[in-house]
């Protein structure tokens, strides 16, 4: 019985060493990310929702501290999947309102990462969790996967390279649900059904969004307006 | 030939009627983009119910270009109408007031005759499509900008590049042109065999309304006859707004989805085009005139 | 003389029913007023027609300045000027607007003073520039003229052209069809259900009925005088006519015409002074005498009783 109590304890103590250390971590990550004060980029947006047909965009980022995030297709218009603000990762994890669990190490390819859950403690956060895998060595979230109550899941891949020091990646992409898709032909006034008949495979795919968003030239730091972002 | 004509269009275009269409094609566009212009949000919100529950689409979504779009849905479906009205009176409104008999004792075989005065309700018809360009692209390019092109479609959402659009609406219009004068020349067709334009007007008013609804109603049995419709085919000028995309689900610039349906289209309405005129001058060379 | 129209077993069939010309034959020569008589209905526009090319013949040949109509349509229409029943125009145009358009089709390049000049001759220099609608009945059927004089036909053929005019219009076209003929050395075909208004300018004429050719001739032999019908109207016709069938006059009477209310008699016209005196010593109570040498009688009795000739 003691054995099984201090069995206990000890799971605890360290699952508590653990999760000190999970909220070191992201606390690390933080501190990374909270380097950018602001930022602008361009990049290349695609958009691959199976209901979609839409050219590869160029588009600017904008993000100011602590949760202002704006992207801006040049003169165009951009398709993001609902909740765009889920698309930065600094929002992720701007405020401290929430716990984290360490849920151990996971294979991403070749890298072994530290897998983190988030939990929001307020009842009314729209996000019910976000699982964060994160490079502990760099400090950089390589992949998310978000929860929300509202929106569905959605999982956010990243790749890093020269701005890897201010935790911006140079390749973001997005996968999340799509709902299907239909308008009726009285609106659209079409006669012939011009819907291709879909195999299983692009059934299943037809679930899937996913959005990439390729970075180039940061200007971390220089100050932005923020008038950008209304 | 030349002569023929013109003076065809100069009895053409000295008619109040002529005006009648081009004033209507003025009056409802005026009303839509005055309508978009003033209230085009809960238009669009309309449209974008559905997709807005998963997406935030972002940017000038209601521009010149996507107004253009949606007047042509709406009013390429009505102009054969006002097309009608001038082509299914080229005979028979001549019969009606005698002059058919006049013009039937000068120089000129009845083919010719016929094809002068095909040849001008045809150029009726293009300038009415020109005048409708004029109004509907030009002018909402004007009132409402450019932009992207962000299309709804029964099944899917197109969106295309704001340079990716205008040699578009040239294909449609285009097509839309051919299409046109299809109708014309069934309401030609159609006037050889009356002596007062009120006749021929309604039948071809009559027989467009009734294809078109057969090629909108979407019932299996329905479904077979379709494909031989000209009003099925006349749609056709929306094909060059859908794009083609890769493996990677990006949308190639500068393509078409399905060139080969609007070549289809095209040919079958030509066809028809060639047919009626063919059977108005087989008709009528053999036609005593009576009136 | 040279033919400008030779007809030849025309024929016209609407339907397997109705036949509207029946097995035609006439001829029109240069420089003739040619007289196209018959009632209503009688196939006179529907030959007309058929010599315009409107109606295609289910038999027959028509030939026009000696060639055959069918294979040589344009060439003939360029020679030719029609005014077709009730005149037709474009009454949304002006009457300037009008001969124009014509003018045009017949291939004539006409300067607007010109074409002002020919409105003038058929009095519509001051109406030129209004729109037909508003023109009445005779208005239109000068200009209706003017249309067909546009491109300076040597035939002209004119379907009914009194129709619905005052008694002035009507003269106005007598005149104008003696000027085309006897000034302008035109050969005009000129339709009509009326005699009245032929036989003061036809030197030839041809009258149908029921599509059928009853006569032909020269206006001067069918206006033969020696063979004018005389009604008479007496206080007691029928004892009259035994008189008369008992008397020298007897071959002269028509028997089968006469009836209790008139009796007709045909004979020279020079003859009827003496008709007249015997009438009276054989005391007959004579009401009326009355020579009908004009063409109305002959017209009207050939046509309500057919007999084809």
């Amino acid at each position: 019985m003691k054995k099984c109590c201090l069995f206990v304890l000890f799971v605890f103590c360290a699952s508590v060493a653990m999760a000190q250390d999970a909220s070191q971590l992201i606390k690390k990550v933080k501190a990374k990310l909270e380097l950018v004060d602001n930022y602008e980029a361009t990049g290349v947006m695609k958009t691959d929702i199976a209901f979609i047909k839409a050219p590869i965009g160029k588009i600017k980022i904008y993000f100011k501290k602590p949760n202002l995030f704006k992207i801006k297709k040049e003169g165009g218009i951009s398709l993001l999947p609902k909740g765009g603000l889920s698309v930065n990762l600094s929002s992720l994890i701007a405020s401290s309102n929430y716990s984290t669990i360490d849920a151990g190490i996971q294979d991403l390819g070749s890298k072994k990462l530290r897998v983190v859950k988030l939990l929001p403690n307020e009842e009314s956060s729209d996000v019910v969790i976000s699982t964060l895998y994160i490079n502990e060595k760099e400090s950089l979230i390589e992949k998310a996967v978000t929860t929300t109550k509202e929106n569905g899941t959605y999982t956010m891949l990243m790749r890093y390279g020269a701005f890897s020091n201010y935790g911006l990646p140079d390749q973001v992409v997005f996968e999340f649900n799509t709902k299907n898709y239909k308008l009726p032909k009285g609106i659209t006034l079409e006669f012939e059904d011009d819907s291709k008949p879909l195999t299983a495979a692009q059934q299943l795919k037809n679930k899937k969004g996913r959005v990439e968003i390729n970075y180039k030239n940061y200007v971390v730091n220089k100050g932005i307006p923020a008038a950008i972002f209304n | 030939m030349y002569s023929l004509v013109q003076v065809e269009l100069y009895k053409i275009f000295k008619r109040p009627r002529t005006y009648i269409a081009f004033g209507a094609v003025a009056a409802l566009i005026g009303i839509i983009q005055f309508g978009l212009k003033l209230d085009g949000k809960s238009y669009l919100d309309f449209m974008l119910n559905d997709l807005s529950s998963s997406l935030e689409i972002d940017g000038k979504i209601l521009n010149g270009y996507l107004v253009c779009y949606v007047m042509l849905q709406l009013l390429l479906v009505h102009v054969p109408l006002l097309i009608a009205l001038i082509a299914a009176d080229m005979i028979s409104g001549e019969a009606n007031m005698g002059t058919l008999r006049l013009l039937l004792i000068k120089p000129y075989s009845r083919t010719t005759l016929l094809l002068a005065k095909f040849i001008a309700a045809t150029i009726y018809t293009l300038l009415l499509l020109v005048w409708l360009a004029i109004l509907a692209l030009f002018g909402s390019m004007l009132l409402f900008g450019t932009d992207d092109m962000f299309l709804l479609k029964t099944s899917y959402v197109v969106l295309l590049k704001e340079s990716d659009v205008f040699w578009r609406y040239i294909g449609a219009f285009g097509f839309a042109a051919l299409a046109m004068t299809t109708v014309a020349s069934l309401g030609f067709f159609l006037s050889v065999f009356a002596e007062n334009s009120i006749g021929p007007i309604v039948a071809t008013m009559s027989v467009i309304v009734f294809f078109t609804i057969l090629s909108t109603l979407n019932i299996p049995i329905f479904n077979l006859i379709k494909p031989y419709l000209f009003t099925t085919h006349m749609i056709g000028w929306k094909e060059f707004f859908d794009i083609k995309v890769n493996d990677s689900n990006e949308a190639i610039i500068g393509s078409i989805q399905n060139p080969d349906k609007i070549i289809k289209a095209a040919v079958v309405l030509f066809i028809h085009t060639i047919g009626f005129f063919v059977a108005t001058v087989l008709v009528f060379r053999k036609k005593d005139i009576l009136s | 003389m040279s033919s400008v129209i030779q007809v030849r077993g025309l024929t016209k069939k609407f339907g397997q029913q109705f036949t509207a010309v029946n097995d035609l034959s006439f001829s029109v020569h240069k420089g003739d007023v040619y007289g196209f008589l018959g009632q209503n209905g009688a196939g006179k526009s529907t030959t007309i027609r058929m010599l315009l090319s409107l109606i295609e013949p289910t038999a027959g040949e028509i030939e026009i300045f000696g060639l055959p109509l069918a294979a040589n349509r344009s060439a003939i229409m360029q020679k030719v000027g029609a005014v077709i029943e009730k005149p037709a125009m474009y009454e949304y145009l002006t009457a300037y607007q009008n001969l124009k358009i014509f003018s045009a089709l017949s291939g004539v390049s006409k300067t607007k003073t010109k074409l002002l000049q020919e409105l003038g001759v058929v009095g519509l220099a001051a109406r030129a520039q209004d729109n037909v609608g508003t023109f009445s009945q005779g208005m239109k059927q000068r200009l209706a003229i003017a249309m067909a004089m546009v491109n300076d036909p040597e035939l002209i053929l004119l379907d009914e052209p009194t129709n619905g005019l005052d008694p002035q219009g009507i003269a106005d076209i007598r005149n104008l069809i003696l000027n085309l003929s006897r000034e302008q050395g035109k050969t005009v075909l000129v339709s009509s259900h009326l005699l009245s208004e032929i036989e003061q300018v036809a030197t030839r004429l041809i009258i149908i009925d029921k599509g059928c050719k009853l006569v032909e001739g020269d206006s001067k032999e069918l206006f033969d005088t020696s063979k004018t019908v005389v009604a008479i109207q007496t206080l007691d016709n029928k004892k009259a006519t035994e008189l008369l069938l008992q008397s020298n006059w007897a071959g002269q009477l028509l028997v089968n015409r006469s009836s209790d209310k008139e009796i007709f008699m045909q004979l020279d016209e020079k003859h009827l002074p003496s008709l007249h005196k015997s009438l009276v010593e054989m005391g007959i109570g004579v009401l009326s005498v009355k020579p009908m040498h004009s063409l109305e009688d002959y017209f009207l009795q050939i046509t309500s009783t057919p007999k084809y000739v």
